[in-house]
Order: structure tokens, then sequence, then C-alpha cells
């Protein structure tokens, strides 16, 4: 099963190698891994998106609780919570693929932040379904290159991580 | 050892001194050790430290005895500092991964934290070795690394690993300091992780650069770490359960781990047993933690643990796990392990440990000792008692299982059978001796024919099962305690992984006894070889084995060849006699060379499906 992993650690060079290292040493997947400063720039908060079992997810979050660096983790799937990812998508539009393009962007409620005579760069935000939504919505020929963030996820209501 | 027992002394002293926190300044700014106060200065300060000094400092303020290492160009001012200091001794090693091996092996016995120093690059990769063998025993050791000046970093410098990296995935944690400022506080970091919570090894990577500048020193008494606060007491609810699951067990076991050694709770485990009446296995790294001579001890589990121990493992109704991580060697097959309806209680520091390869029942986190210490004066509180009739019954079919007598074997005959040596050295030394021992057959028959009465007697490698480790361990373990006797069990194989340290012993005077179990094979390589592979002993067979008398002698010891059964029991006498009690003796026993470690539970097999020594 899918989880989404959101922790909080010591902003220290070396702490993302520590978390992407234990991953790897204990043969957990990993499908998407985000990490920024939070507003204290003494903290990184990192979103990981992972699968397993319950007994692995529980090894996970027991395993990443161990390492030193690590100050707070929460399974996000274990409650309600929002989930977002930012991608970025280069479209090829010329012709009468301009205006179908700019119309499926619309609807997505992309934004088009970059325009050339034959392209668009296409901005969207979302759960990582309704971006494969939109990339199989338009024609694969048209694509030029995407790039996405990874999901970054945050607890619903008062639920929160904080220190 | 007169210079030891001063240092330790010394130790003892600045020990209870460093509790209360104050510290005497000199009129220059350095420590005054023989002024101390509980109530003048909050820190000890020395004014304008180079990084090297400071290393040294902290080493003197945590009170410790030995550093073992090894120099190099990254660490010479660090030595340099070394030379001028006389808080503790330096033991110079001949291979950086003895210096961490024997720091391992002094914190083993002696339940403090082991300190070792290496220079940059290859000093840190003959380390890794070291560091990840007391990683997979969660022993306390702090190893301080040389690194390159921080300006070289990431030019590939002379000499130069990325020490964090590499040793990442075999530490607690470790450290690069890019800032004389931060050295103090990130040693004293250093010895608090390595030492609380589930221990095990911290690396402090210090580069050239930082051990030349210069800053204030401050000591700090702690350092708080937000992200770092290991349980200490146990859930308090899950205690009142374990309590009445164990009452009503009718077929109870006592599971006890190396966590019952290095968390000092043998007094209470022993104590518990006693009270419940339940019969007891120890792990490998658990040996000592339970008395193996006391009535309610089965002796190991395993895959060659005694019979009585496996089988009660594997058909008990409660299951208390203290401080044991069910690991593969332990259970065998965790599916087969399952096949039985069990009720567990895992006792463990380490959550992650929890329901890692076995689910069980009542998790409690927390340190053993302080869990094992609540849940007596529960059952003590208890009006109920454990169930006599069904113990009984159970105490009766243990017994007939231990009848089996799984560790007999037959002395007869002109070839010395290696279990006889063993049996023999517990005799000469009374059961009272330091073993430390290599990897392999010999390291089994010295776990189930030397009976541990007592935690910290037993070293050596469970988890990473390192070849090699036998003669630095013993080197550790004899320079804490110089007047014990210390016997290093080994095979003529392992010995020769480290036998370069016969030279450090002879520098540092270090009596230790070399008991070495020699049948011209890797044994445990040759018995799989035998059982799984059709005999076909690939590569298990050491021709052009040096004279080990010869050689010994060479290193300034004194060496001995015992070839027939007749002469065992006296050779091991004479090792230990008084009048070669400041010797090294190396004693070279010739062993059957077709002899098995039995019972063995085979790889991905259950527990109770043990082949025995009659079988074959």
């Amino acid at each position: 099963m899918r989880h989404i992993i959101s922790l909080l650690m010591e902003n220290e060079a070396g702490a993302l190698s520590r978390v992407a290292g234990l991953f790897s040493a204990r043969a957990y997947n990993i499908e998407s891994l985000t990490v920024a400063p939070t507003e204290d720039a003494t903290l990184s908060r990192m979103t990981i998106v992972t699968t397993g079992s319950e007994e692995i997810i529980e090894q996970i979050t027991k395993q990443l609780n161990k390492l030193v660096d690590v100050i707070k983790v929460m399974d996000l799937t274990e409650g309600s919570h929002i989930e977002r990812e930012l991608m970025l998508v280069k479209v090829k539009a010329v012709g009468m693929g301009r205006e179908e393009m700019k119309r499926t962007a619309d609807i997505f409620r992309g934004r088009i932040i970059d325009v050339t005579e034959a392209t668009y760069t296409i901005e969207m935000t979302g759960t990582g379904s309704k971006l494969d939504a939109f990339l199989e919505a338009i024609d694969s020929a048209f694509i030029i290159e995407t790039v996405r963030t990874g999901a970054s996820g945050i607890g619903r209501g008062e639920r929160s991580l904080k220190v | 050892m007169p210079q030891t027992a001063v240092l330790q002394a010394e130790r003892a002293k600045s020990a209870a001194d460093r509790r209360i926190g104050r510290v005497f300044l000199t009129e220059t700014g350095q420590t005054d050790y023989s002024r101390r106060s509980t109530n003048e200065l909050i820190y000890c300060q020395i004014m304008d430290a180079t990084g090297a000094e400071i290393v040294v400092r902290c080493l003197a303020e945590e009170g410790v005895e030995f550093v073992f290492g090894y120099p190099g160009g990254a660490v010479l001012n660090i030595y340099d500092e070394i030379f001028k200091q006389n808080k503790f001794k330096h033991v110079l090693v001949r291979h950086e991964q003895a210096a961490v091996h024997a720091a391992d092996a002094y914190a083993r016995a002696t339940g403090r934290v082991g300190v070792a120093l290496v220079t940059s690059g290859p000093g840190v990769t003959n380390a890794v070795t070291g560091i990840a063998t007391a990683y997979m025993d969660s022993i306390p050791i702090v190893v301080v690394t040389g690194q390159v000046p921080t300006p070289a970093i990431g030019l590939d410098a002379f000499q130069e690993v990325d020490t964090v990296g590499i040793t990442r995935p075999c530490v607690k944690h470790n450290f690069l300091v890019k800032d004389v400022k931060d050295l103090a506080a990130t040693m004293k970091k250093a010895f608090i992780i390595a030492a609380t919570g589930r221990p095990g090894p911290v690396v402090v990577d210090v580069p050239k650069d930082v051990t030349a500048h210069i800053t204030d020193f401050v000591y700090p008494d702690t350092v708080e770490m937000r992200s770092y606060n290991p349980v200490v007491k146990g859930h308090s609810g899950q205690m009142k359960r374990a309590v009445q699951m164990l009452l009503e067990a009718r077929r109870p076991m006592i599971y006890a781990g190396g966590g019952v050694v290095l968390g000092d709770a043998s007094a209470q485990l022993l104590e518990l047993a006693r009270l419940l009446g339940f019969p007891v296995t120890n792990t490998l790294m658990g040996l000592g933690g339970h008395p193996a001579t006391d009535k309610q001890n089965l002796g190991m589990l395993g895959m060659h643990g005694t019979y009585e121990a496996n089988m009660a493992m594997q058909h008990c109704d409660v299951l208390l796990a203290v401080g044991a991580r069910f690991d593969d060697r332990v259970i065998g097959n965790p599916a087969h392990f399952a096949r039985e309806q069990r009720r567990i209680i895992h006792i463990d520091v380490d959550p992650s440990s929890i329901s890692k390869r076995v689910k069980v029942d009542v998790p409690i986190v927390g340190d053993v000792k302080n869990v094992l210490n609540d849940m007596l004066a529960l059952l003590k509180q208890a009006k109920e008692k454990p169930d006599a009739p069904a113990l009984n019954a159970w105490w009766t079919q243990v017994e007939l299982w231990r009848s089996k007598n799984c560790l007999k074997y037959n002395q007869n005959g002109a070839i010395i059978k290696p279990q006889y040596v063993v049996e023999k050295l517990w005799e000469v030394t009374q059961g009272d001796a330091y073993i430390t021992s290599d990897v392999g057959q010999h390291q089994m028959w010295a776990a189930q024919y030397y009976k541990f009465d007592k935690p910290r007697r037993w070293i050596n490698s469970g988890g990473l099962g390192t070849m090699g480790v036998g003669l630095p361990y013993a080197m550790g373990v004899q320079l804490a305690f110089p007047d014990a006797q210390v016997a290093c069990i080994t095979g003529e194989s392992s010995i020769q992984m480290c036998i370069q340290e016969l030279s450090t012993c002879k520098q540092y005077r270090i009596p230790v006894k070399v008991v070495t179990l020699n049948n011209r094979y890797m044994g445990m390589v040759r018995q799989w070889q035998e059982f799984f592979y059709g005999s076909r002993y690939a590569e298990s067979y050491m021709e052009s084995l040096p004279d080990f008398v010869k050689l010994a002698e060479a290193y300034g010891h004194i060496g001995m060849r015992i070839d027939k059964p007749e002469d065992v029991e006296g050779a091991l006498k004479e090792a230990f006699s008084p009048a070669l009690k400041e010797r090294l003796v190396f004693m070279d026993f010739q062993t059957d060379q077709t002899e098995n470690v039995f019972p063995m539970v085979e790889g991905g097999k259950g527990l109770s499906e043990m082949i025995l020594a009659e079988e074959l």
C-alpha cells in the first residue's frame, strides 16, 4: 500500500543521505522524496512516498525515528491529509494544437508560465494522479519534457507535525 | 601492571568528580586536576586550545583510560598532544582494524565507552570492519578519525576518503567537524550517543586544519539534542499486561539476549527467573546474562543451541524476550517458528527491534534494567502465583529434552577433541576467565562448553561474525583487567587474520593466553561443505600453516604445541600458572579435523528440526 511519510529533521549536511541510505540499505521502496528547509532554518521537512506491507511501513517509521538527526516522523496516510505535487510540462504548441493545449491546461487548472512561438510551459499542481491524468489527456507526441517535484503532504485540520 | 592500576584509580576519581561537573583551572588556564570542587565552576575552561588539544582534553574529561590507535598524517597534531599528556594511555596497535576491535572489547568487558583513533583514508577503511563489528553487536565506542584539511576535501587529496559516507551504514551516528568551535560539543555528543539508548559506534571525523585551529575550549557537562531522546522507562500498562501474561503461562520460557548484558540487567533477570521459576535460555550475545550453571538455565539456543533450549523455545506458550532480537541464527525460519501458538512479550530499548522478524503481543520499549525492576515490583505485589502444576509438568518435559544430553562427545582415542579443550579450559580457569573468541566452529564450542556464570565475560563477534577479532579483543579485555585470566579461543584460520597483534601484546606486556583449536581447516566452512556441498572442500583447507610455536617465539612469546589428549590439561595449567602470569602463551592444539558442531539447525529450517550428533 502507498504511504506518505512526513518527517522533520535537523537541517544539516548529510541528513538527506542518511535517509536515502537507510532506504537503500534496507531495500525499502521509495517512490518520491522531497526535502526543503522549513520556516525554522535549522529544520528540514521531508516527504517520502513509499509502498510496502503494514509490517514494512512500521519498520520504515521506526528506522527513520532511530536516525539521530530525525526529530519527528508521521505517516500522513494514517489520517486525513492533503497531498500536492508540482509539475512543469513543456509541450509543443503549434497550429491547431496550440488552442487545444491551452484549453486542456485550463480544464486541469494549469497555468501557462512560458510561451514561445512553438511551445508552452505549463505549471500544474495537484495529487500525483491528477498530474498523471493531465499527461494522459494530452497527446504524448506533444510533450517535450516534464519535471515533477514528487508529493508534499500536510495533515488536515488540527493535525500537524512540528517540534 | 601498576601503571594501569593508577590509571584506574584516577579514572574512578575523575568519574566521581565529573558527575558533579566542577573543575578548577590553573593560572595558565589548564585543568587543575589536583583541585576539584563541588560548587565553583560549571565548565572546564581552557582558553585558546587547538583542535588537537581539544580532542585530547575531551577524552581526558570523559575519563578515558585507553586510546587504541595508529598515527598518520592527518592525526599528527592530535598525536603531538597525546605525547604531552598523561591522563590516558595510548596503545599502538599494528593494524587499525585491531585498534577498533580492542576498543570494542574494552567496552564489552567494562561497560564503558571504548575509544580508537585512526588516520584518514586507509586508516579509516581499515577501521571499518571494526566499526561494523561493534555496530552489529551494539557496542559503545567512539572512533576519532583524521581527515584531510577542509579546503582539500572533495579534491581527491592524498589519503582522502569520504569517511562519513563510508561509515554511515555501520555507525549509530557520525560527524564531520568542519569548525573547531563545534569540536568539544561534538565530542560530548559522540560519547552520549554511543553510550545511551541502544549503544553503538560513533565516528568523529576531524580534518587536519581543524586540529590546528584555535578556539576557547569549553567542555559541556551535557548536550541537549532535540532529535535524540531514547526511551528509558517502560510503559506501565504494557508491563502490567506482561506480568499478567507471565502469571497465566503454562509453558513459559525466558529468552535473554545481549541487551541483558549491555544493559547490566543480569541481576534483575536472575531474580525474575527465580521468582517465577521459569526456564531461561541465552543467545550467543547473552551468554553470562543468566548463569550457565543455574538449574533453570537451558544453555544457548539457536543454530547451534542445545536441544532443550530450542525445543522449549518452539513449544512454549508464553515467551518473554529480553534484550534479544529474534535474528535468523536464533529462531531459524520465522514461518516455522510461527507454526506453534504462543504469546510473546518483548522488552527492548530499540523499538525497531520489536516486531521486526516476529510479531509480538506485548511490546515494551525501555531500558531493560528499568523494565525488569518495574516488572519485579509488579510481580511481588501480584496476588496470583505461577500455575505450579502446569509449571511442574512443563519442567518434566524440559528435563526430558535435557536428558538427551545433546552436547555429549567422546574423547576416547588419540586425537584431541576441540570440545575437550574448552571443557578443560573451563575447569582450569574455574569458569572465571574472560573468554574472547574468533568466528567459526571454535566460537560455537566455546559458547557451548565454557559455562559463563557472569556477564561481560564472553567477548565475541556475534552479529557481523568477524574472523580476526579474538586476539585484539583479548588485548582490550586484558588491559582493562590486568589481573584477570584472559583467554582467546581461536582457530588456525581466524588467528591469522590479526596475528600481527602478537607484536602489540609484546610491547605492552599483555599476557593473554591464546587457545588455538587447530584442525587445519576453516572448520565451519568445511562443516557446511560436508553437509550441503557433497564434501567438496573448496578452498577450506589451509596449507602451509606457519609453525605457531616458532611464530609465537619470534614475537617474543611462549609457544606450545599439544598433540595428545592427555597433554591438554597440563598445557593449560602451565599456561595459567603463576610462573607464566606475565607472559603471553600461544597454545597450538592439534584437534580432530572431522569434528562438527552439533546440534545444528540448517539455514531455513525450524528450531525443532535440529541435527544431533548421534543421528549421523
